[in-house]
Protein backbone atom coordinates (compact mmCIF):
# COMPACT_ATOMS: atom_id res chain seq x y z
CA UNK A 1 0.00 0.00 0.00
CA UNK A 2 2.72 2.58 1.15
CA UNK A 3 5.58 2.94 -1.62
CA UNK A 4 8.66 5.57 -1.89
CA UNK A 5 7.69 7.05 1.76
CA UNK A 6 11.32 7.82 3.30
CA UNK A 7 11.57 9.92 6.26
CA UNK A 8 13.94 10.69 9.50
CA UNK A 9 13.28 12.26 12.63
CA UNK A 10 15.86 14.32 14.87
CA UNK A 11 14.96 13.83 19.07
CA UNK A 12 12.83 16.39 20.50
CA UNK A 13 11.05 16.56 16.93
CA UNK A 14 7.51 15.80 16.08
CA UNK A 15 6.14 14.58 12.77
CA UNK A 16 2.35 15.14 11.48
CA UNK A 17 1.15 12.75 9.36
CA UNK A 18 -1.83 14.08 7.04
CA UNK A 19 -3.61 12.88 4.39
CA UNK A 20 -7.10 11.91 3.13
CA UNK A 21 -8.94 8.30 4.36
CA UNK A 22 -7.43 5.52 3.38
CA UNK A 23 -3.87 7.39 2.28
CA UNK A 24 -1.78 4.87 4.74
CA UNK A 25 -1.05 6.85 7.56
CA UNK A 26 -2.08 4.26 10.26
CA UNK A 27 -0.71 1.54 8.58
CA UNK A 28 2.66 3.74 7.94
CA UNK A 29 2.18 4.12 12.08
CA UNK A 30 1.87 0.10 12.71
CA UNK A 31 4.95 -0.23 10.17
CA UNK A 32 6.98 1.43 12.26
CA UNK A 33 5.94 -0.14 15.28
CA UNK A 34 6.54 -3.74 13.79
CA UNK A 35 3.04 -4.29 13.91
CA UNK A 36 2.77 -4.46 9.84
CA UNK A 37 5.91 -6.18 8.09
CA UNK A 38 7.45 -4.58 5.25
CA UNK A 39 7.53 -5.68 2.10
CA UNK A 40 10.61 -3.79 1.39
CA UNK A 41 12.74 -0.97 3.26
CA UNK A 42 13.78 -0.61 6.66
CA UNK A 43 13.40 1.02 9.95
CA UNK A 44 16.37 1.93 11.72
CA UNK A 45 16.32 3.49 15.29
CA UNK A 46 19.29 4.89 16.73
CA UNK A 47 21.27 2.77 14.55
CA UNK A 48 19.26 -0.33 15.43
CA UNK A 49 17.08 -2.40 13.22
CA UNK A 50 13.04 -2.04 13.70
CA UNK A 51 10.88 -5.27 13.70
CA UNK A 52 12.07 -7.09 16.87
CA UNK A 53 11.11 -7.57 20.47
CA UNK A 54 13.79 -5.82 21.99
CA UNK A 55 13.29 -2.91 19.52
CA UNK A 56 9.46 -2.86 20.64
CA UNK A 57 10.42 -0.96 24.14
CA UNK A 58 11.63 1.90 22.45
CA UNK A 59 8.08 2.67 21.11
CA UNK A 60 4.83 3.81 22.37
CA UNK A 61 1.62 2.94 20.48
CA UNK A 62 -1.45 4.31 20.61
CA UNK A 63 -3.44 2.84 17.60
CA UNK A 64 -7.88 3.35 16.64
CA UNK A 65 -8.55 1.53 19.87
CA UNK A 66 -8.20 2.11 23.31
CA UNK A 67 -7.76 -1.29 24.15
CA UNK A 68 -8.67 -1.05 27.67
CA UNK A 69 -10.45 -4.23 28.75
CA UNK A 70 -14.62 -3.62 30.50
CA UNK A 71 -14.09 -5.97 32.95
CA UNK A 72 -10.58 -4.65 34.77
CA UNK A 73 -9.71 -0.96 36.38
CA UNK A 74 -8.03 1.61 34.54
CA UNK A 75 -5.03 0.48 37.41
CA UNK A 76 -5.41 -3.13 36.55
CA UNK A 77 -5.38 -2.41 32.74
CA UNK A 78 -1.87 -0.26 32.91
CA UNK A 79 -0.40 -2.79 35.15
CA UNK A 80 2.03 -4.27 31.93
CA UNK A 81 3.14 -1.34 30.72
CA UNK A 82 3.72 0.15 34.42
CA UNK A 83 5.77 -2.87 34.48
CA UNK A 84 7.71 -2.15 31.35
CA UNK A 85 8.90 2.01 32.15
CA UNK A 86 8.94 1.22 35.79
CA UNK A 87 6.95 4.33 36.12
CA UNK A 88 4.35 4.30 38.61
CA UNK A 89 0.76 4.13 37.41
CA UNK A 90 -0.64 6.76 39.79
CA UNK A 91 1.51 9.72 38.18
CA UNK A 92 0.58 8.84 34.58
CA UNK A 93 -3.03 8.66 35.71
CA UNK A 94 -2.82 12.20 37.67
CA UNK A 95 -0.81 13.87 34.26
CA UNK A 96 -4.27 12.94 32.84
CA UNK A 97 -6.44 13.80 35.43
CA UNK A 98 -7.69 9.95 35.95
CA UNK A 99 -6.54 9.50 39.41
CA UNK A 100 -10.58 9.43 40.81
CA UNK A 101 -11.59 6.93 38.25
CA UNK A 102 -8.23 4.42 38.42
CA UNK A 103 -10.02 2.14 40.77
CA UNK A 104 -13.39 1.75 38.42
CA UNK A 105 -14.08 -0.95 35.81
CA UNK A 106 -13.33 0.85 32.46
CA UNK A 107 -16.42 0.08 30.62
CA UNK A 108 -18.08 2.32 32.96
CA UNK A 109 -15.81 5.11 31.98
CA UNK A 110 -16.62 7.57 29.00
CA UNK A 111 -15.02 7.48 25.72
CA UNK A 112 -12.95 10.82 26.09
CA UNK A 113 -12.20 9.15 29.34
CA UNK A 114 -10.99 5.63 27.65
CA UNK A 115 -9.06 7.75 25.36
CA UNK A 116 -7.25 9.63 28.09
CA UNK A 117 -6.67 5.62 29.25
CA UNK A 118 -4.94 4.52 26.46
CA UNK A 119 -2.85 7.98 26.43
CA UNK A 120 -1.62 6.93 29.71
CA UNK A 121 -0.19 3.63 28.65
CA UNK A 122 2.27 5.51 26.25
CA UNK A 123 3.25 7.20 28.98
CA UNK A 124 3.62 4.32 30.71
CA UNK A 125 5.88 2.53 28.67
CA UNK A 126 8.46 5.49 29.26
CA UNK A 127 9.63 5.22 25.80
CA UNK A 128 11.56 7.81 23.29
CA UNK A 129 9.06 7.04 20.34
CA UNK A 130 5.63 8.22 20.62
CA UNK A 131 3.38 7.08 17.59
CA UNK A 132 0.24 7.73 18.03
CA UNK A 133 -3.02 7.45 15.69
CA UNK A 134 -5.57 10.08 16.10
CA UNK A 135 -4.46 10.51 19.69
CA UNK A 136 -6.99 13.62 19.88
CA UNK A 137 -10.40 11.25 18.62
CA UNK A 138 -13.26 11.84 21.53
CA UNK A 139 -11.01 14.16 23.63
CA UNK A 140 -12.77 17.53 25.35
CA UNK A 141 -10.68 21.12 24.33
CA UNK A 142 -9.12 20.83 28.07
CA UNK A 143 -7.93 17.19 27.42
CA UNK A 144 -6.66 18.22 24.17
CA UNK A 145 -4.53 21.00 25.75
CA UNK A 146 -3.03 18.48 28.34
CA UNK A 147 -2.51 16.57 26.22
CA UNK A 148 -0.37 19.31 24.34
CA UNK A 149 1.32 19.72 27.38
CA UNK A 150 2.48 16.35 27.86
CA UNK A 151 3.46 16.09 24.17
CA UNK A 152 5.52 19.22 24.70
CA UNK A 153 7.41 17.79 28.16
CA UNK A 154 8.10 14.42 26.53
CA UNK A 155 9.86 16.41 23.32
CA UNK A 156 11.57 18.81 25.66
CA UNK A 157 13.25 15.47 27.22
CA UNK A 158 14.28 14.25 23.71
CA UNK A 159 11.58 12.09 23.30
CA UNK A 160 10.23 12.09 19.70
CA UNK A 161 6.54 12.07 18.24
CA UNK A 162 5.09 11.00 14.90
CA UNK A 163 0.94 11.64 14.94
CA UNK A 164 -1.55 11.20 12.38
CA UNK A 165 -4.61 13.45 12.46
CA UNK A 166 -7.38 14.85 10.51
CA UNK A 167 -7.88 18.21 13.28
CA UNK A 168 -5.17 20.63 15.00
CA UNK A 169 -3.11 18.24 17.56
CA UNK A 170 -1.25 21.02 20.09
CA UNK A 171 1.98 20.24 18.60
CA UNK A 172 4.01 23.48 17.70
CA UNK A 173 7.00 23.57 15.25
CA UNK A 174 6.12 20.18 14.23
CA UNK A 175 6.52 19.13 10.74
CA UNK A 176 4.11 17.85 8.08
CA UNK A 177 4.47 15.22 6.12
CA UNK A 178 1.28 14.34 3.70
CA UNK A 179 0.64 10.74 2.29
CA UNK A 180 -1.62 11.29 -1.10
CA UNK A 181 -2.14 7.37 -2.55
CA UNK A 182 -1.79 8.47 -6.17
CA UNK A 183 1.06 11.12 -6.63
CA UNK A 184 3.37 9.78 -3.78
CA UNK A 185 3.85 11.94 -0.51
CA UNK A 186 5.72 15.15 0.11
CA UNK A 187 6.84 17.56 3.09
CA UNK A 188 5.34 20.60 3.76
CA UNK B 1 12.90 -12.44 27.80
CA UNK B 2 11.52 -10.90 31.18
CA UNK B 3 10.35 -13.25 33.14
CA UNK B 4 8.29 -11.01 35.68
CA UNK B 5 6.99 -9.97 32.57
CA UNK B 6 5.72 -13.04 31.74
CA UNK B 7 4.60 -13.99 35.16
CA UNK B 8 3.04 -10.18 35.31
CA UNK B 9 1.34 -11.25 31.36
CA UNK B 10 -0.06 -14.82 33.20
CA UNK B 11 -1.48 -12.77 36.32
CA UNK B 12 -3.72 -10.41 34.33
CA UNK B 13 -5.26 -13.35 31.97
CA UNK B 14 -6.33 -15.39 35.43
CA UNK B 15 -7.20 -12.28 37.00
CA UNK B 16 -9.77 -11.22 33.57
CA UNK B 17 -10.74 -14.92 33.49
CA UNK B 18 -12.09 -14.33 37.55
CA UNK B 19 -13.68 -11.38 36.36
CA UNK B 20 -15.66 -13.17 33.76
CA UNK B 21 -16.13 -15.87 35.98
CA UNK B 22 -19.44 -17.37 34.44
CA UNK B 23 -17.11 -17.75 31.10
CA UNK B 24 -14.88 -19.66 32.90
CA UNK B 25 -17.32 -21.92 34.75
CA UNK B 26 -18.84 -22.39 31.48
CA UNK B 27 -16.38 -24.88 30.10
CA UNK B 28 -16.41 -26.85 33.91
CA UNK B 29 -19.77 -26.94 34.03
CA UNK B 30 -20.11 -28.49 30.25
CA UNK B 31 -17.55 -31.24 31.22
CA UNK B 32 -19.97 -32.08 34.34
CA UNK B 33 -22.90 -32.38 32.88
CA UNK B 34 -21.79 -33.86 29.92
CA UNK B 35 -20.06 -36.66 31.52
CA UNK B 36 -23.54 -37.29 33.54
CA UNK B 37 -25.37 -37.25 30.64
CA UNK B 38 -24.18 -40.58 29.69
CA UNK B 39 -25.77 -42.71 32.45
CA UNK B 40 -28.79 -41.29 31.41
CA UNK B 41 -28.58 -42.57 27.81
CA UNK B 42 -26.58 -45.73 28.16
CA UNK B 43 -28.47 -46.86 31.28
CA UNK B 44 -27.41 -47.13 34.82
CA UNK B 45 -25.89 -50.32 34.12
CA UNK B 46 -22.39 -50.26 36.61
CA UNK B 47 -20.13 -52.94 34.53
CA UNK B 48 -20.81 -50.62 31.83
CA UNK B 49 -19.77 -47.26 32.95
CA UNK B 50 -17.21 -48.55 34.30
CA UNK B 51 -16.11 -50.02 31.28
CA UNK B 52 -16.94 -46.64 29.84
CA UNK B 53 -15.40 -44.38 32.21
CA UNK B 54 -11.87 -43.33 30.99
CA UNK B 55 -13.25 -42.87 27.06
CA UNK B 56 -16.23 -40.77 28.28
CA UNK B 57 -13.82 -38.61 30.96
CA UNK B 58 -11.56 -38.37 28.21
CA UNK B 59 -13.88 -37.52 25.36
CA UNK B 60 -15.71 -34.78 28.00
CA UNK B 61 -12.46 -33.23 28.66
CA UNK B 62 -11.12 -32.69 25.21
CA UNK B 63 -14.53 -30.99 24.06
CA UNK B 64 -14.61 -29.24 26.97
CA UNK B 65 -11.47 -27.41 26.53
CA UNK B 66 -12.05 -26.57 22.84
CA UNK B 67 -14.71 -24.53 24.57
CA UNK B 68 -13.24 -20.99 25.29
CA UNK B 69 -10.65 -21.26 22.89
CA UNK B 70 -12.63 -19.38 20.47
CA UNK B 71 -11.91 -16.27 22.40
CA UNK B 72 -8.61 -17.03 23.94
CA UNK B 73 -6.99 -14.38 21.59
CA UNK B 74 -9.92 -13.07 19.46
CA UNK B 75 -11.10 -10.84 22.26
CA UNK B 76 -7.49 -9.16 22.28
CA UNK B 77 -7.67 -8.93 18.54
CA UNK B 78 -11.20 -7.06 19.00
CA UNK B 79 -10.48 -4.40 21.07
CA UNK B 80 -6.42 -3.96 19.86
CA UNK B 81 -5.26 -5.42 23.10
CA UNK B 82 -3.02 -8.03 20.73
CA UNK B 83 -1.10 -4.53 19.68
CA UNK B 84 0.06 -4.36 22.83
CA UNK B 85 0.38 -7.55 24.12
CA UNK B 86 3.07 -7.86 20.96
CA UNK B 87 4.96 -4.54 22.07
CA UNK B 88 5.57 -5.91 25.37
CA UNK B 89 9.05 -6.98 24.24
CA UNK B 90 8.31 -10.49 24.56
CA UNK B 91 8.57 -12.91 22.07
CA UNK B 92 5.16 -13.11 20.34
CA UNK B 93 5.66 -16.92 20.95
CA UNK B 94 6.21 -16.15 24.33
CA UNK B 95 3.18 -14.49 24.33
CA UNK B 96 0.97 -17.37 22.98
CA UNK B 97 2.84 -19.33 25.31
CA UNK B 98 1.39 -17.09 28.33
CA UNK B 99 -2.41 -17.16 27.22
CA UNK B 100 -1.72 -20.59 26.78
CA UNK B 101 -0.68 -21.16 30.49
CA UNK B 102 -3.77 -19.27 31.47
CA UNK B 103 -6.28 -21.03 29.18
CA UNK B 104 -4.47 -24.25 30.70
CA UNK B 105 -5.04 -22.70 34.74
CA UNK B 106 -8.57 -21.74 33.97
CA UNK B 107 -10.12 -24.96 32.21
CA UNK B 108 -7.57 -28.10 32.34
CA UNK B 109 -6.77 -27.57 36.18
CA UNK B 110 -10.56 -27.55 37.45
CA UNK B 111 -11.34 -30.30 35.16
CA UNK B 112 -8.77 -32.43 36.49
CA UNK B 113 -10.66 -31.55 40.10
CA UNK B 114 -14.06 -31.69 38.19
CA UNK B 115 -13.37 -35.56 37.20
CA UNK B 116 -12.74 -37.04 40.09
CA UNK B 117 -16.23 -37.07 41.32
CA UNK B 118 -16.98 -37.59 37.75
CA UNK B 119 -15.17 -40.62 37.66
CA UNK B 120 -16.69 -41.96 40.96
CA UNK B 121 -20.11 -41.13 40.01
CA UNK B 122 -19.66 -43.56 36.30
CA UNK B 123 -18.84 -46.59 38.98
CA UNK B 124 -14.96 -46.58 38.73
CA UNK B 125 -13.53 -47.55 41.58
CA UNK B 126 -11.35 -44.89 44.04
CA UNK B 127 -8.10 -46.96 43.19
CA UNK B 128 -8.63 -45.43 39.53
CA UNK B 129 -8.82 -41.88 40.15
CA UNK B 130 -5.05 -41.64 40.09
CA UNK B 131 -3.60 -42.81 36.75
CA UNK B 132 -6.60 -40.85 34.97
CA UNK B 133 -5.48 -37.61 37.02
CA UNK B 134 -1.63 -38.58 35.91
CA UNK B 135 -3.33 -39.27 31.95
CA UNK B 136 -5.07 -35.75 32.41
CA UNK B 137 -2.23 -33.78 34.11
CA UNK B 138 -0.04 -34.53 30.86
CA UNK B 139 -3.17 -34.38 28.74
CA UNK B 140 -5.09 -31.19 29.55
CA UNK B 141 -1.75 -29.13 28.99
CA UNK B 142 -1.10 -30.92 25.96
CA UNK B 143 -4.95 -29.77 24.28
CA UNK B 144 -4.46 -26.49 25.69
CA UNK B 145 -1.34 -26.44 23.56
CA UNK B 146 -2.82 -27.87 20.63
CA UNK B 147 -5.92 -25.48 20.65
CA UNK B 148 -3.80 -22.72 21.21
CA UNK B 149 -1.87 -23.17 18.20
CA UNK B 150 -4.75 -23.93 16.00
CA UNK B 151 -6.90 -20.58 17.70
CA UNK B 152 -3.65 -17.98 17.08
CA UNK B 153 -3.62 -19.92 13.20
CA UNK B 154 -7.12 -18.96 12.91
CA UNK B 155 -7.15 -15.85 14.03
CA UNK B 156 -8.68 -13.31 11.86
CA UNK B 157 -10.17 -15.75 9.56
CA UNK B 158 -13.80 -15.44 8.87
CA UNK B 159 -15.54 -18.48 10.02
CA UNK B 160 -12.69 -19.19 12.82
CA UNK B 161 -14.83 -20.73 15.46
CA UNK B 162 -15.85 -23.19 12.95
CA UNK B 163 -12.46 -24.03 11.48
CA UNK B 164 -11.47 -24.57 14.62
CA UNK B 165 -12.44 -27.82 15.78
CA UNK B 166 -11.76 -29.17 12.31
CA UNK B 167 -8.51 -28.03 12.84
CA UNK B 168 -7.35 -29.13 16.68
CA UNK B 169 -9.61 -32.60 16.64
CA UNK B 170 -7.19 -34.43 14.09
CA UNK B 171 -4.00 -33.24 16.31
CA UNK B 172 -6.16 -33.81 19.33
CA UNK B 173 -6.59 -37.64 18.21
CA UNK B 174 -3.27 -38.90 19.73
CA UNK B 175 -4.05 -37.26 22.97
CA UNK B 176 -7.29 -38.77 23.33
CA UNK B 177 -6.60 -42.45 22.37
CA UNK B 178 -3.32 -42.61 24.52
CA UNK B 179 -5.01 -40.89 27.36
CA UNK B 180 -7.97 -43.01 27.12
CA UNK B 181 -6.05 -46.38 26.50
CA UNK B 182 -3.53 -45.25 30.12
CA UNK B 183 -6.72 -45.09 32.17
CA UNK B 184 -8.21 -47.98 30.23
CA UNK B 185 -5.30 -50.04 31.30
CA UNK B 186 -5.47 -48.76 35.42
CA UNK B 187 -9.01 -49.82 35.16
CA UNK B 188 -8.55 -53.60 34.24
CA UNK B 189 -5.03 -54.08 36.10
CA UNK B 190 -2.27 -53.39 33.54
CA UNK B 191 0.33 -51.42 33.18
CA UNK B 192 -0.26 -47.73 32.23
CA UNK B 193 3.50 -46.50 32.01
CA UNK B 194 3.73 -46.65 28.19
CA UNK B 195 0.49 -44.73 27.60
CA UNK B 196 1.68 -41.79 29.53
CA UNK B 197 5.52 -41.54 28.24
CA UNK B 198 3.88 -40.96 24.84
CA UNK B 199 1.58 -38.62 26.72
CA UNK B 200 4.20 -36.94 27.81
CA UNK B 201 6.48 -37.12 24.76
CA UNK B 202 4.15 -35.37 23.23
CA UNK B 203 3.47 -32.88 25.61
CA UNK B 204 7.35 -31.89 25.14
CA UNK B 205 7.10 -31.92 21.68
CA UNK B 206 3.93 -29.36 21.73
CA UNK B 207 5.50 -27.20 24.08
CA UNK B 208 8.60 -26.49 22.29
CA UNK B 209 7.06 -26.03 18.87
CA UNK B 210 3.11 -24.65 19.48
CA UNK B 211 4.17 -21.81 20.62
CA UNK B 212 6.11 -21.01 17.68
CA UNK B 213 3.60 -21.42 15.93
CA UNK B 214 0.64 -19.91 17.80
CA UNK B 215 3.57 -16.79 17.53
CA UNK B 216 3.77 -16.79 14.25
CA UNK B 217 0.37 -16.70 13.92
CA UNK B 218 -0.71 -13.79 16.51
CA UNK B 219 2.01 -11.51 14.55
CA UNK B 220 0.17 -12.63 11.07
CA UNK B 221 -3.25 -11.68 12.53
CA UNK B 222 -2.27 -8.58 13.86
CA UNK B 223 -0.60 -7.24 10.40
Amino acid sequence: MLDQVSLALDRGEALLLTGPNGAGKSTLLRVLAGLCPFQGGSFTFEGRKGGTPEQALDIAYLGHLDALKPGLTLRENLALEAGIGGGTCDDALEALDLLALADLPTRLLSAGQKRRGAFARVMLRQAPLWLLDEPSLGLDDNAIATLGTLMAAHRAAGGMIIATTHVVLPLPESRRFVLTPQEGSTWI
Amino acid sequence: MDMSLFLALIGRELRLALRHGADTLAALLFFVLCGSLFPLALGPSPALLHRMAPGIIWVCALLATLLPLDRLFSADLEDGGLDHLLLLGLSPAFVALAKIISHWLTTGLPLLFAAIPLSLMLGSAPGDTLPLLAGLALGTPLLSLLGGMAAALVLGARRGGVLLPLLILPLATPVLIFGAASADAATNGRSFGPELDFLGAFLALALVLCPFAAGSGLKAASS
